[in-house]
């Protein structure tokens, strides 16, 4: 055990009693090295201070965390409900059917069917993915792999989390709502979101819908502007730009992504808010008649372009699939490093690879739009910077084989997803070349490879890397470790079954079956799939139910799982350097940084691990 | 566990691969394609295929390879090594020349199916007219314009001959829809407000036994491929390819029609 | 595996109960705040870029586009565009004041720009009311629409800003702002200045063009 003693000259230092929180000019006495102290008592806060309404980072990335993982199994359960209906439609949905569909004899109906997959993608994205990534593990790790206290301004990002409340709140309200939840998908184009006879979903529904979609994007708005001020102004001494964890890279540019897209989707947001409320007409064109209904003729403006939501939309939307996937690369990343007892293979292509990836992802948004009617020379320009990013996407999985190769790789629970991450984003990766080239992506467009590629990405690739990242960080969050045992089992059973669900979609895709269908077999050439889309939905209800392993061992290990020190994995990076759990203000020593973030191997010390914190002389 | 998770690891590319090799005969794959720029796609679809697979088999299989014979128990320390700029430079530069030419080898075949400039010189054999949930077609009639009282509809059936250049004017009247003809290696959004020509030219007839037959009335379904609501799944539609003398016959027939029943209406 | 996990100390593993707060600055020099309403700003560039690349897309794609001056009292509005760039310069001014010391200056300025942010929203209140009353409503054309979604949504930035302003004064009053000590008054006047420049744009694409 190599935790270095707590030094004590910290405690004399302390009763100068500077405020840290001091505007510059009346910060006097800073430490040598520019750190500023406090002293600091323990003394107990209310149960609603400390587990509600907290400013400390750590507790509103546990509240993230707990949010996201309850909103996967929502999101999760209308998946199930989804595939149900694709495996044997029309038929009673078993358990839930009687109660919600007692009319037609516990058999879904077309409506809910568009309902569901429009809210299975908006929770998925907007309530799990990102809250987990930049909410959960962005919050809980920044401060503690800088040497960070805290976030900047640790009231902002309590209001982060609470600003993220309502959008909840809204999200699940809609579906009680007349008309129920918005059924347009999770990309809302317009006419039919807009246009309230065009579907059930857009009566009331769809307006919940945005309200969710705002207030999320206030909460992230309100992270970003944090992580990225934390990030580069509250590193400790020593830990320069290019002595960051990868992770701290990965969520500093999801920040910086966020800063600057999601601000166009709340203004377009609103715009499609005001549409539907005040009667504008920016995406309603002229002479549109919906359910024998004319538009203009029921007090609406019209002359606007249902193409330019699109455009809007996607200019957010496309850079928002970064923010799903670049943290879970940086956190990935870290991983396999600390598991593989290897220095990560070429840092900076590591760390400018992600940045290309999220500067051209501000170039790429027209890709969506190949069969919409947009100029075909515009497409083709979309196509090439499309077909670039791949580029950087690839320079990465030749980075990730090359840290493994001459490892010593401890195969971890943690360790084993995220090895599933690099062996399950290739896969995600290379499919989205046939998407990116035009011709091709006339006939692949909105069919099932679309939903293939971008669940192997989004599942195969982030989802995994949040497993991987809970089983490792866990012992930090909470001072103790899963159950490796329970941990290896829910690989296995997700490893397998996420295959087969999300493998096969792409031969289905191949077919030609298009995406968003309540009846597959509606057309007599898909009627040959049905046993296909069986199979897939068995795969899916047992990866569903699989995931009970993950939740047992969760739950159990908070209460009952082996105690750990500081640093379990001899790790590294900063955050083991800190207390597991650690209190309030994270270190409780001074911190100074020597060395990049993965020097394992290292010939200069004995063990295969030499701390950023420890000087070797 | 080592060895679970290098099966389970090599399981990946080997049905991975599997699946794509069985999928034409298992009938998961693209339909044969009937028109004359289907061929061209097909051709850049498998280009990207076989360079994918390539990549596929290699990475997976380095995947499979390192964590099998890394992850034994060995209480040494691994190799200290930040990265080799050689290397990076290789892998770098190899996928970029390749996606350079992926990404050239698109424009041609891209530029002649979609570009304005390179739309066949007939006039548009008929508007389709796209609404929830289903798909009309108008013709132009005996007068040979739009807009008159002779145009013949008809619903749901796009009837278009064979061997020739047709051209198409594509509307949407309410929300988003697309049109989709998986054969025709064809799809268009119909979106409210536009007015998007489109063509195709349907130069082979493959029946379902494979065999031509450029008398036989082929059949292809036309599928709505963008969410316009509750009925989505439903808005199918049918394409019709005819002979040209064929085709002709069928339009006299309906011209006729609409002559009657316009007499009628005019008595 | 188990080697990987060492026994917990509760010696040297508990967090301690009473220790320092290391708290560091790594640069560049400019305070945390600033630092965040600059990146907050980025946001809001990013905001109203979105309302007005809809404006231009719209107007470029319609068939034919009014003429603003038929629809909207440029008149009125050019001098109501100089009262708000007035009060910027008011904004300037009381920074220039409590940098060299002077409260009672700042308070005064402070209240002039004030004065001049609520006599702007308040001829643009009035703007709204004669439209409305003339029937120019949202959901007449795509004109209104957008005329309305851009300069509503300044307005209520504008409004904001004056909330900020007035909180700043209550703050000042408290003697809270010194020679030494205005950041939170640079912060709010950072803002003001945004909020003013945007209008600037806004009037000369809207009213002008």
């Amino acid at each position: 055990m190599s935790v270095p003693p707590i030094p004590s000259e910290g405690s004399a230092a302390a009763s100068e009693g500077l405020n840290p929180r001091a505007p510059e000019g009346q910060r006097k006495g800073l430490g040598a090295e520019g750190s500023v102290y406090i002293e600091h008592d323990h003394h107990e806060l209310s149960f609603i201070k400390k587990y509600i309404f907290s400013v400390d980072h750590k507790m509103i990335g546990l509240q993230f965390m707990f949010t996201g993982l309850v909103m996967l199994g929502l999101g999760g359960a209308l998946a199930m409900a989804i595939r149900w209906q694709l495996a044997w439609p029309w038929t009673e949905v078993p358990v839930i059917g009687e109660l919600l569909f007692p009319a037609t004899g516990g058999a879904m109906s077309p409506e809910f069917y568009t309902m569901l997959f429009t809210m299975h993608g908006t929770i998925m994205i907007f309530f799990v993915i990102i809250p987990m990534l930049t909410g959960a593990f962005g919050n809980f790790l920044i401060p503690l792999m800088i040497g960070a206290p805290d976030m900047a301004f640790p009231r902002l990002n309590m209001i982060g989390y609470w600003a993220m409340v309502p959008g909840l709140f809204f999200a699940i309200a809609s579906f009680f709502v007349e008309g129920g939840a918005a059924a347009a998908g999770w990309t809302a184009y317009p006419p039919l979101s807009t246009i309230k006879s065009a579907a059930p979903g857009s009566m009331s529904g769809q307006t919940y819908w945005l309200l969710a979609l705002t207030f999320s994007g206030i909460s992230s708005m309100a992270g970003a502007v944090n992580y990225a001020t934390t990030v580069v102004k509250m590193r400790a001494p020593g830990m320069t730009l290019m002595r960051m964890p990868l992770t701290i890279w990965s969520l500093f540019i999801a920040a910086l992504l966020q800063l600057f897209a999601l601000p166009v989707l709340t203004a377009v947001s609103i715009e499609q808010i005001l549409d539907r409320v005040a009667g504008t007409g920016f995406f309603t064109p002229t002479n549109l008649v919906v359910n024998q209904l004319n538009a203009e003729g029921a007090g609406e403006a019209a002359g606007g372009q249902p193409l330019l939501w699109q455009h809007l939309f996607w200019f957010y939307s496309h850079p928002a699939v970064y923010i799903m996937v670049v943290p879970a690369m940086g956190m990935a990343s870290d991983i396999l490093s600390v598991h593989a007892r290897k220095p990560i293979f070429g840092y900076k292509p590591m760390a400018y690879s992600m940045m290309a990836i999220a500067g051209l992802g501000f170039i790429v948004w027209g890709h969506h739009m190949f069969a919409s009617g947009m100029n075909p020379a515009l497409g083709m320009t979309f196509m090439v910077s499309t077909i670039m990013i791949a580029l950087p996407s690839a320079i990465k999985v030749f980075n990730w084989l090359g840290t493994l190769w001459g490892a010593r790789i401890k195969l971890t629970s943690a360790m084993l997803n995220a090895i599933a991450f690099v062996a399950l984003f290739i896969i995600g990766g290379l499919s989205g070349i046939w998407m990116a080239a035009t011709p091709v992506d006339i006939y692949i467009h909105d069919t099932y490879i679309i939903v293939a590629h971008f669940h192997y990405v989004v599942f195969g690739g982030t989802m995994f890397a949040i497993w991987a990242g809970i089983y490792h960080w866990f012992p930090k969050m909470f001072g103790r470790i899963m159950n490796e045992r329970l941990g290896q089992i829910h690989f296995v059973g997700s490893f397998i079954f996420a295959n087969c669900t999300f493998y096969m979609m792409h031969q289905i895709g191949l077919a030609g079956l298009m995406r968003r269908t309540a009846d597959p077999y509606a057309y007599e050439v898909y009627a040959h799939l049905q046993p296909l889309n069986e199979f897939i939905s068995i795969s899916a209800f047992c990866l569903f139910f699989w995931q009970g392993f993950f939740v047992f061992n969760f739950f159990w290990s908070i209460f009952k799982g082996q105690r750990v020190g500081r640093n379990p994995w001899k790790a590294t990076t900063l955050e083991w350097d800190a207390p597991s759990p650690p209190g309030h203000g994270n270190f409780d020593r001074e911190l100074k940084v020597y060395h990049g973030p993965y020097e394992y191997a290292s010939p200069l010390v004995d063990e295969d691990y030499l701390q950023q914190t420890r000087s070797v002389n | 566990m080592r060895l679970l998770v290098t099966l389970l690891l090599f399981l990946v590319p080997v049905l991975g691969v599997w699946t794509f090799w069985t999928a034409e005969e298992n009938g998961w794959w693209m339909p044969e394609t009937v028109t004359t720029y289907g061929p061209d796609i097909d051709y850049l679809f498998y280009l990207i295929l076989w360079m994918v697979a390539f990549f596929f088999i290699l990475t997976e299989g380095l995947l499979v390879w390192f964590v099998f014979k890394y992850s034994k128990k060995d209480d040494t320390k691994g190799v200290y090594s930040h990265g080799n700029h050689k290397l990076e430079l290789l892998w770098t530069v190899v996928p970029g020349i390749l996606l350079l030419v992926i990404a050239f080898s698109q424009m041609e075949t891209w530029a002649d199916i979609k570009y304005r400039g390179n739309l066949p010189k007939t006039p548009p054999i008929a508007h389709v007219w796209a609404s929830q949930f289903d798909w009309r077609v108008q013709y132009p009639g005996a007068d040979g314009e739009f807009g008159t009282w002779d145009d013949v509809e008809s619903p749901h059936l796009f009837v278009v001959p064979s061997d020739e250049d047709v051209v198409f004017i594509l509307h949407s009247r309410d929300v988003l829809h697309s049109f989709f003809v998986p054969a025709f290696r064809l799809k268009q959004d119909a979106v409210p407000g536009m007015a998007i020509p489109v063509w195709f030219n349907v130069d082979k007839a493959i029946d379902e036994e494979g065999a031509e037959d450029k008398e036989a009335i082929r059949l292809y379904d036309l599928i709505c491929t963008e969410l316009c609501g509750w009925g989505h799944y439903k808005m199918a539609g049918r394409v019709e390819v005819r002979s040209r003398e064929k085709f002709d016959e069928w339009m006299a027939e309906q011209e006729a029609n609409v002559m009657s029943n316009g007499k009628e209406d005019q008595s | 595996m188990s080697e990987a996990i060492q026994d917990y100390d509760p010696a040297v593993d508990a967090p301690a109960h009473h220790h320092p707060i290391y708290d560091y600055d790594s640069g560049p020099p400019v305070d945390r705040g600033k630092f965040a309403i600059w990146l907050f700003l980025g946001t809001e560039v990013m905001f109203f870029t979105g309302l007005i690349g809809t404006y231009i897309v719209l107007r470029m794609g319609a068939a034919s586009w009014p003429n603003p001056e038929d629809r909207l009292a440029v008149d009125l509005t050019a001098l109501n565009t100089f009262i708000l760039i007035t009060s910027s310069w008011f904004m300037v001014m009381a920074l220039q004041a409590i940098q060299g010391g002077d409260q009672g200056a700042m308070k005064k300025w402070l209240l002039a720009t004030i004065f001049g942010g609520s006599v702007f929203l308040g001829v643009q209140v009035y703007e709204y009311f004669v439209l409305f009353q003339a029937g120019a409503l949202p959901n007449v054309d795509i004109f209104w629409s957008t005329f309305y979604a851009m300069t509503g949504f300044h307005g209520f930035h504008v409004f904001v800003g004056i909330v900020w302003l007035i909180c700043a004064y209550f703050e000042a009053v408290k003697g809270e702002y010194t020679k030494e000590n205005y950041l939170r008054l640079e912060l709010a006047g950072l803002y003001w200045h945004f909020v003013d420049l945007v209008w600037v744009l806004l009037f000369t694409i809207v009213y002008l063009m």
